[in-house]
């Protein structure tokens, strides 16, 4: 069994009487793609907030990259990397800018800097737009570049939370395809989608219902347990089911 | 007397500088139709919906909207449409029933009088109706945004991204609610960048760069892929997709789902593909032919811009 860089144990989140995260237990290992799916609603952004060290859980325990959920946050937040589909570059920076900005912010050398600069516009094809404000880039191009200044510092475990909403199809592909060859260097990614054919891409897959974890697994072991023929319809199975809906 | 269509979209250009965002886009929407635009952000689809709302005016070309003209009669226009922008446009610091109230008074219509058309939406967030809208959950808020853009009995009804950031339960059902007001004759132009839901939609358009690049019902658009197209798959999927490509006679390769979806070209063969990847060590593969789909179709269209 290779080793594991996420594990959780009954962990909680209660906001006064509301449980929002009910009891979640489940590991990732390295260089795993964990699809984290659920319903609107359901808990998942709250769950990602613990467990990227944004929140303190009301109990349970858990360890990301080697730190305690309940205690370390800050560490954790050093050594993990973060993208959003809402926010992730400053669209007032030039991609350079934005590099270097985050570079700064994860602490690397000035030649550390330099050199992953020149790799990410290399692999990004981007060199010719190096000097370009962020604002002015296409959508997929900049989710592209949000990944690479996310995974930077060269995190064990990325959070992509809904990387690839309003995407192009064709871009949505490339962005998979940054996702496993991170996964195949040892890279763990942690990710939420409302396309389901993007769970399927996924090592494995968990469900969130009403808070708790319905269903976890890898997408074939899901479709049989379900009798489903794809993610979509195991999804549509778990999540009508759910009382506390959008 | 009634127009025919809907609407009715000649040349219609919008540019920002240099950029065409709305780039000679010529369309019609029958009465009574549900049509999709189909397309990822940055496509022109919200440009589209502001200069057929009367929001913007257009540099080149003309358009009608239920037998008016955008620009000379965009009075008639915004007494006949019901506008759901993208973006949640409602007053947050008003209450459920009072945004509701609000909106009906702009148009100088009762919330009585048209109850019947809202209120298999309005019903599912009336436990909620004194609740600030701010407050209200995504889903919910929609409904709100929903039941706002219908309280004027709108004859065309413009819904941009309606189902954005929303889980796939919930778009299933929102698109059971428009297949709703469908049926009560309400004539429907709505953007989603989820292809899936192009097949709920009577005709749709993919649009990509400011361009429509098809236009037709979603059966007729799939027939349009001409291409021999298989299904992939095996056991190192990513592996399997770096190899397929480098495979003869193989066009192109690329992630669908649970399988790769590959087009073949002149000289492929289903049985020397499975040789070649047998002999790269991939040896649980299987390949069927496959029925395209929408995105399959858009995506050979965008590369062909």
């Amino acid at each position: 069994m290779s080793e594991v860089i996420i594990t959780v144990k009954d962990l909680c989140k209660c906001f006064g009487d509301f449980t929002a995260v009910d009891h979640i237990t489940f590991d990732v290992r390295r260089g795993e793609i964990f699809g984290f799916l659920g319903a609107n609603g359901a808990g998942k952004t709250t769950a990602m907030r613990m467990l990227c060290g944004l929140s303190y859980p009301t109990s349970g325990s858990g360890t990301v990259a080697g730190f305690d959920v309940m205690t370390q946050g800050e560490e954790i937040k050093r050594h993990i990397g973060y993208m959003s589909q809402k926010f992730s570059l400053y669209d007032d920076l030039t991609v350079r800018e934005n590099i270097r900005l985050y570079a700064g912010i994860y602490g690397l050398s000035r030649y550390e800097t330099l050199r992953r600069t020149v790799t990410v516009l290399n692999r990004l094809h981007f060199r010719s737009e190096a000097n370009t404000l962020v604002g002015s880039l296409p959508l997929g191009w900049k989710q592209k570049l949000a990944f690479s200044v996310a995974t930077l510092h060269r995190p064990e475990v990325v959070f992509l939370d809904e990387p690839t909403g309003g995407v192009d199809p064709v871009t949505r592909r490339q962005f998979w395809e940054m996702i496993y060859e991170a996964a195949s260097g040892g890279t763990t990614v942690f990710v939420t989608t409302h396309y389901m054919d993007e769970a399927e891409y996924c090592s494995r897959v968990s469900i969130m219902v009403d808070g708790k974890i319905e269903a976890l697994g890898s997408p074939a072991e899901l479709k049989r347990q379900y009798a489903a023929e794809s993610m979509d319809e195991v999804f549509r199975i778990l999540a009508r089911g759910a009382k506390r809906r959008e | 007397m009634a127009a025919q269509n809907a609407i009715e979209i000649y040349g219609l250009t919008k540019r920002y500088g240099s950029l065409a965002a709305v780039d000679h886009i010529t369309f019609t929407v029958g009465r009574g139709e549900l049509f999709g635009l189909i397309g990822p952000d940055g496509a022109g689809k919200t440009t589209l919906f502001r200069l057929l709302a009367t929001l913007l005016n257009p540099d080149e070309g003309t358009a009608t909207v239920d037998g008016f003209d955008i620009v000379k009669q965009y009075r008639e226009i915004r007494q006949r449409v019901g506008y759901m922008p993208g973006r949640f446009s409602l007053y947050p610091d008003l209450s459920v029933a009072e945004n509701l109230d609000f909106f009906a008074a702009l148009f100088g219509v009762s919330v009585k009088e048209n109850y019947d058309l809202i209120a298999p939406i309005y019903r599912q967030i009336e436990p909620f109706r004194k609740r600030r809208a701010g407050k209200l959950s995504g889903g919910m808020k929609q409904k709100l945004a929903l039941c706002c853009a219908l309280i004027h009995r709108p004859s065309v009804l413009f819904l941009d991204e309606p189902t954005t950031g929303v889980d796939a339960v919930s778009r299933g059902e929102f698109w059971d609610m428009l297949f709703e007001l469908k049926r009560k004759g309400i004539s429907i132009l709505v953007s989603t960048p989820y292809m899936d839901e192009a097949c709920r939609c009577d005709r749709i358009a993919l649009v990509n760069g400011g361009k429509v690049l098809g236009i037709d019902t979603p059966d007729g658009i799939v027939r349009r892929f001409d291409e021999p197209l298989y299904a992939l798959s095996g056991n190192d999927m990513y592996g399997l997709l770096v190899e397929a490509r480098r495979a003869k006679g193989v066009k192109e390769c690329y992630p669908f789902g649970a399988v790769h979806h590959l087009v073949a070209g002149e000289d492929f063969a289903v049985g020397s593909l499975v040789d070649y990847l047998a002999r790269q060590g991939f040896s649980d593969v299987s390949v069927c032919r496959v029925q395209a789909g929408i995105e399959d179709v858009f995506m050979k269209l965008m590369q062909h811009e």
